[in-house]
């Protein structure tokens, strides 16, 4: 008879120690967009709520982003590089097959102990990175994980696409994950849709630039009103189910940290949640765009430093984007 | 229950009202719902949800491009929804 494995579990809870993040230094207004496509600032601001993106210079690569916004994270949370028991980036802008970005940017840290790998959850991978991070915390695969939301949008935004050209824009922003006696990440309400695959993505496979000497370079398209419809309606019950995982009401929050993809979205989905008056809510698209994965670690990040929301206050994050994909939980902020 | 005309226009104002702080006096059959009331692409996503759930009916997403006044939603409306 064979001897039985062990297979002991982790901590009895996961919780975020510490988030940090990275802004590109360009800073791109509406009026600059406004110079190559047809559309003016006041068109943009009421369809999407954006007064300015920051978009990546030659030298700051997702791996310098990424490596930036750990760092911060890693400081506030007090913890090593050598800790880490994982390294999850979630991006869709790291523009080679392999080897993973997460696996750059663990060595560049020090992170000597760490798994690394990278997902691709679209506008959803910082949630689903929590998500992971959390159970890996839990079933003892990893005691402290580092995660990152990545991208440079702005090397697949179409500048002369008058449908997309002023939303997307570059950051990172990076959770460290750790254990804790005391529940700080709900369980994550999450699926997948891929019926409307069309929906949201790359233009083309990058195959195309080989047998077409002309075919240009691939860039982000959308489906507006479909998505919008989709992000504004069917993203609630999403919502209401990682609430409800996690025993708390809509009343009870002290944030709403909606992925960062239109404020008029983000407005939509309080109606339809009937979000009380006193929950604040993240506007960080404003001042950064549409950054996919980074948004939501951004948009934490600059709610706890600006006094909007309360270090250790409960927030509902949820995330929403290509594929389609979706992931929402509740969480105890740093 | 078969809707007329004129409940539908008045149901569908009501909408454009709530959604886009169009007057409802408005909202007349020959008004284009961008060039005339001002109510844009993604305001029209949340007129025809609203629409969806007070008329009892469906409107696809690649229906929506069509509806360019308010007399072609009236229409489509009166054209599916349930009797």
């Amino acid at each position: 008879m064979s001897k039985p494995i062990e297979s002991p579990a982790g901590a009895p809870h996961a919780r975020i120690l510490g988030v940090g993040g990275y802004r590109p230094s360009r800073v791109i207004t509406n009026e600059q967009i406004c110079q190559v496509i047809d559309s003016t600032d006041e068109w943009i601001r009421s369809r999407t709520g954006i007064e300015e993106r920051r978009w990546a210079t030659a030298e700051e690569s997702v791996g310098v982003m990424s490596v930036a916004a750990s760092g911060k994270a890693l400081a506030a949370a007090g913890i090593e590089a050598e800790q880490l028991g994982c390294v999850v980036i979630a991006t869709v802008t790291h523009l080679v097959q392999t080897p993973s970005l997460a696996a750059d940017v663990a060595n560049q840290l020090g992170a000597a102990n760490a798994a690394a790998f990278d997902i691709s959850a679209a506008c959803a991978g910082f949630c689903h990175g929590l998500a992971l991070a959390q159970d890996m915390i839990r079933g003892g695969s990893a005691e402290y994980v580092l995660v990152i939301g990545v991208e440079r949008l702005s090397d697949l935004t179409d500048m002369n696409d008058r449908s997309t050209a002023f939303i997307f824009g570059d950051g990172a922003g990076a959770a460290v994950v750790g254990p804790s006696q005391t529940p700080g990440i709900g369980p994550v309400a999450w699926g997948a849709d891929g019926s409307q695959y069309d929906a949201i993505g790359q233009t083309f496979n990058w195959e195309r630039l080989r047998e077409e000497s002309d075919a240009g370079f691939p860039a982000l398209r959308m489906s507006g009103q479909q998505v919008f419809r989709w992000a504004s309606y069917q993203m609630v019950p999403v919502a209401k189910r990682a609430l409800e995982r996690a025993g708390i009401a809509a009343d009870d929050l002290d944030a709403f940290i909606p992925h960062q993809a239109n404020n008029r979205i983000t407005d939509a989905m309080i109606k339809a949640l009937k979000l009380p008056a006193h929950v604040p809510v993240a506007r960080d698209i404003a001042k950064t765009g549409n950054t996919s994965a980074a948004s939501i670690p951004l948009a934490m990040e600059r709610m706890l430093e600006e006094g909007e929301a309360p270090h250790g206050g409960t927030a509902l994050l949820i995330g929403f984007g290509a594929g389609l994909v979706y992931a929402a939980q509740v969480v105890v902020l740093p | 229950m078969a809707f007329t005309q004129e409940e539908v226009l008045e149901g569908l104002a009501e909408i454009v009202n709530e959604v886009a702080g169009v007057e409802v006096e408005d909202v007349q059959l020959d008004k284009s719902f961008i060039g005339d009331l001002d109510v844009d692409s993604l305001s029209m996503v949340e007129v025809v949800v609203a629409a969806e759930e007070k008329f009892d009916v469906k409107i696809p997403d690649d229906e929506v491009k069509n509806l360019s006044t308010v007399g072609d939603a009236v229409s489509y409306i009166l054209a599916h929804a349930e009797s």
